[in-house]
């Protein structure tokens, strides 16, 4: 009995220990109230929304990549300057018109900096435009499809790195020209580069109603590296601010040669007067040859035009347009304040922001208050227009956003952290370290005149050590803030795809409504759409072969074919018959040297298919669209080259021809 | 008409039942894979109580459909829009006459209330969750799903007109 009892007792006794250690475990995972907290901040239960969507650019991915906060989780890649395989994207015959340029078709780019529409100085969630660098292009994103709708070739220019900034009522966005070349291009001796390269700054209207963009207009600049750049909004709405580093002009080892000079310059561009003075035909036309591709919903087709001539403007024929401002060295991000007063100069090779007076450049440009000039190009006395210096004793500002409750946020590269601001008396409030090396932040709307101020991420350069080694290539890391108070706090860290070099956010409320679902078939006008299974059939034309097929769950129609040869060059249009939410299907084809393409309902695709042997091949569908999805497949019969097999089509052994 | 299929039903039912015990029956029922077709002809499937010979007049399903007020006579302007609907939303999936993907509908409204045929329409992911027929049907058809097209009301009322106009004639 007692030893019943004692085992009893023991049992008991060590349940109770048992159970303890569980408890005192929980507390320790909990240490720091703050931990748990910051974990609730950024968790979003499942089948729970995210508060804002945040579109980072990809960076030599090419493409956009749509993000939420506070979670950090990836929704999707939009691409946009790269072939992009998982949905056909620059290969199928629909998008392929997207890539065209002057120098042919280009299947990659370097994405640079979204940027969202905006009406009256506030996001409207219209579109959102991205910049590509290498090739330089301007794309425009539809963000009711979050697809790449639009993308216009900037002429005469190299490295569109000041770029795609939406003036306030989205009137016009920027290109820049970060790499002086001689404009017009020619053959010429590089060292003989001074005074002979120019820096084009191109304004690109955008219609209203359709979003189409026009190059209006190129301001023929000095041949300075332009690199960011930002509109006026409110008070300063009218003009665009943009900062350009080497005024050295050098043309070789500019790691060193271009940092020679104390200060470089911000272009003060009042492009209102220059809209004024081309439309009375100001400016002279100008060679250039550019490509403007634009994608039609209804076609769900992609065409380019190849267009010719620009108008080319002198700064220095326009009276009052264009002021350079001093700004301490090598300057990068060149930011507005919601208000429109201040203009942010972040000398990356500095220690200090230069912070600049809309109001004082006003009256330094009224009492002709000049330190000289560049190339006949007035330059504003650098004291009469500073009006306050951001001290931080940080290392490299690179770029800033604003909260719209007064205070600025400020990257600084080389002392990798983010240093909160107050806006009107200069002082530094809080620092925060990044993990490394931050470029640049967002808010969402931090640079449009109303600022949503919760959240702010920091796009990281460096990863290292921040999540699970993948050997030597790491994907790049972006850190969550909570701005919300006093002091900044870091929540979390998430990995991002490519190198975003930019953000923008926007409430998911203002876009998640009018996200689009499906395509409506009966609005679908694509030249080589079936739109029922009935009007299904295989026509041959020569060598080419044109396949009118259509998907529902789970087979093609049709889905045997005969009487294909070898040397044919076959066109699969699959339209998918489907009108719901979220079931695309996919096509592909043995030996297709093109990819794959995903085919949202309502939506008809093509793909290339150039059969190279004799013999039964076999398609399939690639998105796992029902439970018969495995069963959803077909065989294409390709026969010689010479050899009479009967072109004829089926679904379900009824043979048409 | 409709006796006779229900008599001839019950006729297939006992003979099936009754050649139970056959030894040469057995024989045939053996899986035989890899032998070649001796006909190119189709086999007709064989005939078993299936949803198609149950009629439920009363079941109105799951959906926003409570009533429906048919005419008398057909509305031919209706139906033609319908069957114009039919074609392009549903015939992937179902053909007038022969069992495809899904159910063969010919005689559907003498099967299934015109509230039933607009549910299965409107809201089939939750037919064939609830609804007694159309889970069965979801069964029968190699579950494979009824989609949901997202077909406007009016839209689904022509196709249900359409319906009556095939079966009436």
């Amino acid at each position: 009995m007692k030893t019943i009892q004692k085992l009893l007792l023991s049992l008991s006794a060590g349940l109770l220990l048992v159970g303890c250690g569980n408890n005192s475990n929980q507390s320790n995972g909990n240490s720091g109230a703050m931990a748990s907290s910051n974990a609730e901040k950024v968790y979003v239960a499942p089948g729970e929304h995210d508060e804002y969507y945040a579109f980072m650019s990809g960076g030599y991915s090419g493409n956009v990549t749509v993000y939420g906060l506070p979670s950090g989780r990836m929704f999707k890649e939009i691409p946009v300057f790269s072939q992009f395989p998982t949905n056909g994207y620059g290969y199928s015959e629909e998008t392929k018109a997207m890539l065209n340029t002057s120098f042919g078709f280009v299947p990659w780019g370097d994405a640079h900096h979204p940027d969202i529409s905006q009406t009256n100085g506030e996001l409207d969630g219209r579109w959102i435009f991205i910049n590509e660098n290498n090739t330089p292009r301007i794309a425009r994103i539809s963000l009711e499809t979050f697809e790449t709708d639009e993308i216009i070739e900037i002429p005469n220019s190299a490295g569109n790195h000041a770029s795609s900034f939406v003036t306030e009522n989205t009137e016009y966005i920027v290109a820049g020209t970060r790499f002086a070349v001689p404009n017009p291009q020619k053959d010429m001796p590089i060292d003989e580069m001074k005074g002979e390269f120019k820096g084009p700054l191109s304004f690109i209207s955008i219609d209203q109603d359709t979003g189409h963009m026009n190059l209006e207009f190129q301001l023929n600049m000095p041949g300075f590296n332009y690199d960011l750049a930002h509109p006026g909004r409110d008070k300063s709405h009218g003009w665009f601010f943009f900062t350009s580093y080497n005024t050295e002009e050098a043309h070789s080892m500019q790691e060193v040669n271009a940092s020679q000079n104390d200060k470089d310059f911000i272009a003060a561009v009042n492009w209102k007067k220059l809209e004024e003075y081309v439309k009375n035909g100001g400016g002279k036309k100008v060679a250039g040859t550019y490509a403007h591709n634009i994608y039609d919903e209804s076609t769900q087709t992609a065409t380019t035009e190849m267009k010719e001539g620009v108008i080319s403007v002198d700064p220095r024929n326009v009276e009052g347009a264009v002021y350079y401002m001093p700004v301490p060295k090598s300057p990068h991000g060149c930011d507005v304040d919601p208000s429109g007063e201040y203009i942010i100069g972040n000398g990356k090779l500095s220690t200090q922001l230069s912070v600049y007076s809309f109001t004082k450049i006003q009256e330094a440009i009224k009492n002709k208050d000049f330190d000289g000039d560049a190339y006949g190009i007035p330059i504003l006395k650098f004291e009469s227009v500073l009006e306050g210096v951001v001290d931080s004793g940080g290392l490299g500002p690179l770029h800033t956003e604003f909260d719209g409750k007064g205070y600025g946020y400020t990257t600084f590269f080389i002392s990798s952290e983010v240093v909160k601001w107050k806006v009107g008396t200069w002082e530094v409030v809080d620092r925060k370290p990044s993990f490394y090396s931050v470029g640049h932040l967002m808010i969402p709307g931090g640079n449009s005149r109303n600022p949503f101020g919760k959240y702010m991420i920091s796009l990281n350069k460096i990863t290292k050590d921040r999540y699970l080694p993948t050997g030597p290539e790491l994907e790049h890391s972006a850190q969550l803030y909570d701005i919300s108070g006093d002091k900044m706090e870091l929540l979390s860290d998430f990995p991002t795809h490519g190198e975003p070099h930019y953000a923008a956010g926007i409430p998911a409320e203002m876009l998640k409504s009018k996200s689009k679902k499906y395509y409506e078939l009966e609005e679908n006008n694509h030249k080589y759409a079936a739109k029922s299974e009935d009007a299904t059939r295989v026509e041959r034309n020569g060598s080419e072969v044109h396949v009118y097929a259509t998907t529902v769950r789970s087979h093609f129609a049709p889905d045997n074919i005969e009487g294909i040869k070898v040397g044919d060059k076959v066109y699969f249009h699959i339209t998918n018959l489907e009108q719901d939410f979220d079931v695309p299907h996919g096509f592909s084809i043995i030996g297709a040297n093109t990819s794959e393409i995903l085919i949202m309902p309502g939506q008809t695709k093509t793909i290339t298919w150039e059969p190279k042997r004799e013999g039964v091949w076999p398609f399939y569908c690639t998105d796992f669209c029902s439970a018969l999805h495995q069963e959803m497949q077909g065989y294409v019969r390709v026969s010689a080259k010479n050899s009479n097999t009967k072109l004829r089509w089926s679904l379900d052994d009824e043979w048409r021809e | 008409m409709k006796s006779l299929f229900k008599i001839a039903s019950i006729l297939l039912l006992a003979f099936l039942i009754s050649c139970g015990g056959n030894d040469a029956k057995k024989e045939d029922n053996k899986i035989k894979i890899g032998s070649k077709p001796e006909t190119t002809q189709k086999k007709e499937p064989e005939k078993t109580e299936t949803t198609k010979s149950v009629t439920d007049m009363d079941n109105k399903g799951i959906g926003p459909i409570s009533s429906v007020n048919l005419g008398d006579a057909v509305d031919t302007k209706l139906a033609s829009r319908g069957e114009e609907v039919f074609g392009n939303l549903c015939t992937a999936c179902h053909k007038m006459g022969k069992k495809f993907v899904g159910p063969d509908l010919s005689g559907v409204t003498e099967r299934r209330s015109p509230e039933w045929i607009m549910n299965m329409i409107m809201n089939p992911e939750e037919m064939i969750k609830k609804d007694p027929i159309a889970k069965k049907l979801l069964v029968e058809n190699n579950m494979a799903v009824m989609a949901n097209q997202n077909v406007s009301k009016e839209d689904t009322r022509a196709i249900l007109e359409y319906f009556r106009q095939h079966d009436s004639q």
